[in-house]
């Protein structure tokens, strides 16, 4: 299945795809008046290191321990293999959090229920809003098996 | 082929699609005790507590056992298991056939003797069931005691404290939450519990009930409306020792699941898994664990070949505003970190053993699968890691492996 890839080479560390997952998601057609002022909760997270770069978000694991893990069988993955939360059945307990190799599940804004990238399915963008607004192409939407 | 599983909670769910991954064929029936499809057990506290509705607590779709081809017998239970006959006899007079049986029985809660304990009502919290009639019991002028400031107990707390008058909760260990807390970290949960109002009595236990009133070991009285025991839970083993398998205590068994009787094999919180961080056998009554222990055994039991071999034991708990998460072993060196919420990072023989993490529990993942893999610490930028769990902390080459390729 494709998903999002980023390449280290080319990550500048700018953060502009953190501002865009958040915008994407936020429901909101302006991006000023989505995130202009507001603390922002993205599901894409740079990581910013000593000339490296990278940003990280949900990898859709082949066998993903976080739907494993979930107390409310609110995680699952669906017929694409994306993983999805329901926000119905989430409680907030964050064991999800706690077992993700990739740090890449996160408390949501309401800090009552997690959250994590699936792929800009779930809102009105469609396809990974970050891959579109990545300045350097360095985040990209491929099927490398 | 014919599967039995006895059992119908995480590790019984998860069996029957580690069955289907093999065998799309073979029947499966389940007995259940209970009377609701599964439900995630730890839910009934974040019910009681308002934050999932009782029709959204299933565990799986409307249509996971049809579409599965499951039957399952509610409200039975299993009596005995015949292994020379591969039968279980159940309590509805009924005999049930298996070719693989999956013992996924769970555990039921402790309840200490004390005297007067049958001159009372008490509750307690393992079940929906129990939940529910719980639930029908409080109201706003209510003083509930609390025995036991274990995981189960602070959860029951957390779920009914805004529904009742007043909670006490009492235990024999002199701190609370002592299976995944250090001695400051136990500080740290029960001052926030105690500024919501819970009031503690530690290092005391009741050692006499009369109806609505405890007398404790120190001579102390606590007067209640409502009990609730939440001691601790003891695993369901007898329909396996029974039947002659070895249990110590919880059911033995091997990596595939396998009980020490042929084609009896057992899942969840009624047997002991190899935890990785301690070394040693032992139950890790932990819902991811009854997941990963009943997707192997349904595997094998479907002719599959599983192995569950990085058992280790990890918490993520809240109690209101604050969140916990636990694992592994707390022992090695320790690394303390109060800046943001409480850290505590424990390292032996160059690996990550356990940590404790008070409200900064961002991307601990990181943290757990440094534990669950064993990674060898002079591998990774050890000291970037005991302030941020980071990918950055990882060589570039591992760090491609895991980040360039989907696993």
């Amino acid at each position: 299945m494709k998903v999002v890839y980023v390449n280290e080479k080319w990550c500048l560390g700018c953060h502009l795809c953190e501002y865009e997952c958040a915008f994407a998601n936020s429901g909101d057609t302006d991006i000023v008046h989505a995130l202009k002022g507001k603390k922002i909760f993205p599901r894409i997270k740079v990581e910013e290191g000593d000339g490296v770069n990278f940003a990280v978000n949900c990898r859709h694991c082949e066998d993903p321990i976080c739907v494993k893990s979930c107390i409310a069988g609110a995680l699952s993955k669906d017929e694409h293999g994306v993983v999805r939360i329901d926000k119905d059945k989430c409680v907030g307990c964050f064991t999800c959090v706690t077992v993700c190799p990739y740090g890449a599940i996160m408390p949501g804004e309401d800090g009552k229920a997690a959250q994590k990238c699936t792929l800009c399915t779930q809102n009105l963008v469609g396809e990974p809003n970050c891959v579109r607004h990545c300045i350097n192409q360095a985040i990209v939407f491929e099927d490398r098996g | 082929m014919q599967y039995v599983i006895i059992g119908n909670s995480t590790a019984a769910t998860f069996a029957i699609e580690g069955i289907r991954a093999v065998d799309k064929a073979g029947s499966i029936t389940v007995i259940s005790d209970e009377t609701r499809p599964a439900y995630g057990r730890p839910l009934i506290s974040y019910y009681l507590y308002g934050r999932i509705k009782l029709e959204n607590t299933d565990y799986r779709s409307a249509s996971f056992y049809t579409d599965n081809g499951v039957t399952v017998k509610y409200g039975v239970r299993a009596e005995k298991i015949d292994p020379e006959k591969k039968t279980v006899a159940l309590s509805d007079g009924s005999t049930i056939g298996y070719d693989k049986l999956l013992v996924a029985t769970g555990s039921s809660p402790l309840v200490p003797p004390a005297e007067g304990l049958d001159t009372v009502q008490y509750h307690t919290f393992m079940t929906m069931d129990s939940a529910l009639a719980l639930e029908k019991e409080l109201s706003p002028e209510k003083r509930v005691l609390v025995v036991g400031a274990g995981l189960i107990g602070l959860k029951c707390v957390e779920g009914i404290l805004d529904r009742v008058g007043s909670v006490t909760v009492v235990d024999l260990a002199a701190r609370i939450l002592p299976s995944i807390l250090d001695e400051e970290g136990s500080a740290i949960v029960q001052e926030r519990l105690g500024a919501r109002g819970v009031s503690f009595i530690l290092g005391d236990c009741a050692v006499r009930y009369a109806p609505g009133l405890a007398t404790l070991r120190s001579g102390k009285e606590v007067p209640f409306d409502i009990l609730v025991i939440a001691a601790g839970v003891r695993p369901n083993v007898s329909l396996v020792r029974e039947a002659g398998g070895e249990v110590n205590r919880g059911i033995v068994v091997n990596d595939r699941q396998e009980t020490t009787i042929p084609d009896v094999y057992a899942a969840g919180d009624n047997c002991e898994s190899y935890d990785i961080c301690s070394g040693t056998r032992r139950i890790l009554a932990l819902l991811p664990n009854a997941a990963f222990q009943g997707e192997t055994a349904g595997r094998n039991m479907a002719g599959g070949d599983a192995a569950f071999d990085k058992a280790a034991p990890f918490n993520a708990l809240g109690l209101f505003d604050t969140h916990i998460a636990t694992a592994g072993v707390y022992e090695g060196e320790a690394y303390t970190d109060a800046s943001e919420g409480y850290k505590k990072l424990f390292v032996k023989d160059n690996k990550l053993v356990g940590f404790i993490l008070i409200d900064c529990i961002e991307r601990a993942g990181i943290y757990t699968s440094l534990i669950r893999e064993q990674t060898p610490l002079d591998t990774v930028d050890f000291e970037l890691l005991k302030k941020n769990p980071a990918l950055m902390a990882f060589a570039r080459g591992t760090r491609e492996e895991i980040l360039t390729r989907r696993r």
